[in-house]
């Protein structure tokens, strides 16, 4: 049985490999290259040209001002959609009244809602959401606020409210399949751990703080870096979604639309490819911070 | 919206290894996303006796790559100009390529070495044209415009086109790129609705304010703008500037001066449009809206102008009220405007180039000669209702009342009419604009904050050792 395992293991890693060699690796180690160049991204001339790119881009206020935004997407995606999704899970799992432990009714139908957003592609939520956010006095939100008597608000066109509309609809698009990730992971404990702690008298929200929340620390803790690569991206929302994009005033700019806006439109795409690599070592660093800050003893069950 | 979704800047990186193994032929590692390069100074293609006929000596057995950007002109216009390129050369072949997202498709080819003989570089996805003008990848075109235009007597190629077109072509001196359709900037408005309540669009700032003040008493909002794009209330700021300072002031702008921004022209502008919005003239929520929005809320009498371009009418055309005479106006005069009335921003726009790297850009030249026939600009015109820079190339056309109304601008306007170019020259510059044009039409700043952001954007150009410095006369 020996015989050939090698070969058999080979055959079967090589064309995964390549794959990811040409289409992942390759592409990063492009990136780097062309990060000390000025290269236009159109021509097949240009100049090495050393640390020029970062040095600039250190100085760059925009960059800086884009930073800045993600770093608030950063904190408030993750702990939103996190939170929402834990407690949406725990109610629809054990939040039921009457005896025993139980999920609430409608239980199923809840999660296909909450699951629905994932189900649309990120331009279409943008859309909907834009219409949505309108300013006029019609819009939807706008209208629904004035008959409780509040607004009209600008919303996307407000330079203080911008990033936070574009915040909510990341956290509104998250919440379900988060959602559905911690109902999965809660299914999997024992039922009558739960029990235990009703009969020991327990209240629902600290059965939520001190059973629910440690034996799903695994997963919250991978859903936290994932939402926090999430929050460094959020290109194509903004890019749909807000004025100018990236406005009003620069106040939605994020790090991926100025990489888009430097290496297509103004021809720039060895700045671009400098600020890919700035955004490469700054997701590796606060994923690697995120893992290690937030690691916890395992429990069994 | 979990993460592995393949956003646009990983489909970039993906894309920069796939054109890799376009040319290296799957050795990934070796190569990267730029080709290697080649350029001879010659002109490639032709080699044919240079005639009357055929002054590039076109060689009918060399292949022709067009490429057409299919957006608001559509592609039947190429294909026009195509048959009439095969009737002259008749073994020709064409390959004939309608696209819309340009960028993507040609940005491989121009790394490769490989782009096509002909490409109409427009579109929300073209290529910075600047750049590739700086770093030689585009055909010198003086010899087209010096060679015989084709159904005009005897007139060189130069001869006839709007001057605005030969201004739009140079870069460096030197005539790169062929801009092919006229597009008329100005304040647009419903002429049967105007004529209906008997409004007409003011020539002063005092008058127009007046007619502001009688149309917002008839309930209806004076103008809306599209708020999500600032690039259309800007048109109206410059262009009433311009018209108060003249020329000068646009010719500064585009050369990057100091204190361009400076200037009282400039400010009287944003002063005006802060009181168009300050008296509560700007359509409710225009801030928010983009263009399709803010088109139709105008379309539906919501607001009485909007600035926009020639294109409006067909853009509109499938959600105009029947009866709607889409119309172009002047911007008003600010007082003591150097300029008359009766002139606005005209613009050569649609850039046809022949890139230098070109297999055949003896054929090229030639197609955009056909191009700028009399009969193939007759054409375009008919098939788009736009004008191009043909010198009465939409003569004898029906024409309708957004065409008629931009060719009698561009009559009236004669050398008056202007156009400015640092959107195109400095593009990193454009959007830092764009952005205090977005705060000043929202009330957010004041004119001199205006001025004072504006300048900046335009000091940190002259700055940057990347930028390509251009002046005007």
């Amino acid at each position: 049985m020996q015989h050939g395992k090698y070969r058999f293991i080979v055959g079967f890693l090589v064309a995964p490999l390549a794959l990811y060699a040409v289409f992942v690796i390759s592409p990063f180690v492009q990136t780097f290259y062309y990060s000390f160049t000025n290269w236009t991204g159109i021509s097949p001339e240009f100049d090495y040209v050393g640390f020029d790119n970062f040095e600039f881009l250190w100085k760059d206020d925009l960059f800086r001002e884009a930073f800045f935004n993600n770093l608030v997407l950063l904190i408030g995606l993750p702990v939103f959609t996190v939170l929402l999704a834990l407690l949406f899970a725990f109610l629809l799992n054990v939040g039921g009244t009457g005896a025993g432990v139980r999920g609430i009714t409608g239980n199923g139908f809840y999660k296909l809602a909450f699951f629905m957003p994932q189900v649309l592609s990120v331009p279409v939520i943008a859309v909907i959401w834009s219409v949505i956010f309108s300013p006029e006095s019609e819009g939807l939100a706008n209208s629904f606020l004035g008959w409780l008597g509040l607004g009209p608000y600008d919303w996307l066109a407000s330079p203080d409210m911008a990033l936070y509309c574009v915040l909510w609809v990341l956290v509104w698009g998250s919440v379900g399949f988060y959602l559905v990730l911690f109902n999965a992971a809660m299914s999997s404990v024992p039922r009558d751990i739960f029990e235990a702690a009703f009969i020991d008298g327990a209240s629902r929200l600290s059965t939520f703080v001190r059973v629910t929340m440690p034996l799903l620390w695994d997963t919250i803790q991978t859903s936290w870096v994932y939402l926090a690569i999430l929050a460094l991206d959020a290109y194509a929302l903004v890019f749909v979604m807000t004025i100018g994009p990236g406005g009003p005033d620069n106040s939605t700019q994020v790090m991926a639309l100025r990489i888009a806006q430097e290496g297509f439109q103004n021809g720039k795409a060895g700045y671009a490819s400098a600020m890919g690599v700035v955004l490469f070592f700054l997701t590796l660093i606060i994923a690697a911070v995120l893992l290690r800050a937030t690691r916890r003893e395992r429990i069994e069950y | 919206m979990n993460a592995p979704r393949p956003y646009p800047r990983r489909v970039f990186l993906r894309r920069a290894g796939l054109s890799a193994l376009a040319v290296s032929g799957g050795s990934f590692l070796a190569s990267c996303a730029s080709g290697g390069s080649e350029d001879d100074g010659e002109r490639s293609g032709g080699g044919q006796e240079q005639t009357s006929e055929n002054p590039f000596g076109v060689d009918a057995a060399d292949p022709l790559h067009v490429v057409i950007f299919n957006g608001g002109y559509g592609e039947e216009y190429a294909k026009f100009h195509e048959e009439l390129y095969t009737t002259q050369f008749t073994d020709a072949q064409i390959e004939h390529e309608a696209i819309t997202d340009v960028r993507q498709q040609m940005q491989p080819l121009f790394n490769a070495g490989n782009p096509p003989d002909v490409l109409d570089n427009a579109g929300a996805e073209k290529l910075p044209i600047s750049t590739l003008a700086d770093t030689g990848q585009l055909t010198d075109l003086t010899d087209l415009w010096d060679t015989e235009s084709i159904g005009f007597d005897g007139m060189t190629v130069r001869d006839t086109l709007h001057p605005i077109a030969i201004e739009s072509a140079e870069y460096a001196e030197k005539p790169l790129v062929m801009n092919y359709a006229l597009q008329v900037y100005g304040l647009w408005y419903d002429r049967a609705l105007f004529d209906e309540k008997g409004w007409e669009p003011a020539e002063t700032w005092s008058d127009f304010m007046a007619l502001c003040e009688q149309i917002m008493s008839d309930g209806m909002a004076p103008m809306a703008h599209q708020g999500k794009y600032p690039y259309y209330i800007q048109q109206v700021i410059i262009d009433m500037a311009v018209k108060h300072g003249g020329h000068e002031v646009v010719y500064a702008i585009d050369s990057l001066e100091p204190d361009a921004w400076q200037n009282d022209s400039i400010r009287m502008a944003a002063e005006a449009i802060l009181e168009i919005k300050n008296g509560g003239y700007m359509m409710e929520g225009t801030e928010g809206l983009d263009h399709i929005q803010s088109q139709t809320r105008w379309n539906e009498h919501k607001a009485a102008f909007i600035p926009s371009g020639s294109w409006l009418e067909n853009e509109q055309a499938s959600v105009a009220p029947a009866g709607f005479a889409t119309t172009v106006a002047p911007t008003p005069m600010l007082d003591g405007a150097a300029l008359p009335f009766d002139c606005t921003r005209v613009e050569a726009a649609e850039a046809f180039i022949v890139p230098a790297q070109a297999a055949n850009q003896a054929g090229g030249l030639e197609y955009l000669r056909i191009m700028l026939s009399k009969e193939g600009a007759a054409k375009f015109t008919e098939l788009t209702m736009a004008p191009t820079v043909v010198n009465d190339s939409a003569e004898g056309i029906d024409a309708s009342p957004g065409l008629a109304s931009s060719l009698a601008l561009i009559e009236s306007g004669g050398d008056n009419n202007w156009n400015y170019y640092y959107p195109i020259w400095y593009s990193p510059m454009d959007p830092k604009i764009q952005t205090a044009v977005g705060e000043l039409a929202a009330g957010r700043i004041s004119a001199d904050e205006f001025c004072d952001r504006c300048q900046e954007a335009a000091d940190e150009t002259a700055e940057d050792p990347a930028t390509q410095q251009r002046s005007r006369p």
